[in-house]
C-alpha cells in the first residue's frame, strides 16, 4: 500500500517478572496500530512462552524470538 | 476499551475478591492482569475483607495470610519481593485499570462496614453494586474464581 506507515515499538522489561512483561507488551500492543512491529526484550523465562501465547490469542503475528543466554527478544506484528 | 484494529473474539473472567490478605490480593491481580493481557476482559468484585483493602491507605496494611508474625513475616515476605522486582499491589491495580479491568465494589458490606465512596480509592472504582450484578458478569464468563 502506498504510504503505509510502519512504526517499531521497543519494550524493555530486562529483570522484571511475572506479570510485568506480559502486561507491558499488552499495553503497547493496544496502542500500536495494525502493522506495527512491537519489539520485547526481557529476562523471565515463563514470558518468553507466554508472550508468543497472548500474541496468538490477541490475532498477532509472531515474527521471531531470540535468544542469548539469559536474555530473549521477541518481535510480534499486530 | 476499544482496541485499534483487533478482531477477536472476547471471552472473560470474574473474580470474587473476598480476602484482604496480602498475598491473596497478589494471586488475584496477577490472574487479572494475565487474563486482560491474554486478551480477556475481567471483572472483580470486591467484599468483605477484599472490599476494605480498597480503602485509601489499605494496600499496604494487608497481613499476609499465613506467618505474617505480627508484621514481621509480611516484612520479610516483601523484602524477597522487592529484591525480586515484584511489583507493588498499588502498581498491579493501575495497570489492571489501565488495562480495561472493572473494579466493583460489594455495597452490602460498604454498609455494613459503614464504609463510603470517600473511604475507598474511589477513582479505581467502576461501580458499587449487589450479588445480582456479580452473577449477570459470572454466568457469562469463560472462567471464575472466588479468591
Amino acid at each position: 500500500m502506498i504510504g503505509e506507515t510502519m512504526t517499531e515499538i521497543l519494550i524493555d522489561v530486562m529483570g522484571e517478572t511475572c506479570p510485568v512483561p506480559l502486561v507491558e507488551f499488552r499495553k503497547a500492543l493496544r496502542k500500536a496500530e495494525k502493522g506495527d512491529i512491537i519489539e520485547v526484550k526481557g529476562t523471565h523465562p515463563a514470558s518468553k512462552r507466554e508472550i508468543p501465547m497472548a500474541a496468538k490469542a490477541l490475532g498477532s503475528e509472531l515474527l521471531e524470538v531470540t535468544e542469548e543466554g539469559e536474555n530473549w527478544k521477541i518481535r510480534v506484528k499486530k | 476499551m476499544e482496541d485499534k484494529g483487533e478482531e477477536i473474539k472476547t471471552q472473560k473472567a470474574t473474580l470474587v475478591v473476598q480476602s484482604g490478605d496480602m498475598d491473596k490480593l497478589y494471586s488475584a491481580l496477577i490472574i487479572a492482569n494475565g487474563c486482560l493481557s491474554m486478551g480477556m476482559e475481567v471483572s472483580m468484585f470486591f467484599t468483605f475483607w477484599g472490599l476494605l483493602s480498597l480503602k485509601k491507605g489499605g494496600l499496604s496494611k494487608a497481613p499476609l495470610s499465613r506467618m505474617n508474625f505480627l508484621g514481621l513475616g509480611k516484612w520479610m515476605v516483601k523484602r524477597r519481593m522487592k529484591a525480586k522486582n515484584v511489583r507493588s499491589l498499588e502498581s498491579l491495580f493501575k495497570d489492571y485499570v489501565d488495562l480495561g479491568g472493572k473494579i466493583l465494589a460489594c455495597d452490602m458490606t460498604m454498609e455494613i462496614m459503614g464504609v463510603t465512596p470517600k473511604d475507598l480509592m474511589d477513582d479505581l472504582i467502576s461501580d458499587y453494586c449487589g450479588v445480582g450484578t456479580y452473577v449477570m458478569e459470572a454466568r457469562d464468563s469463560d472462567i471464575t474464581l472466588f479468591i
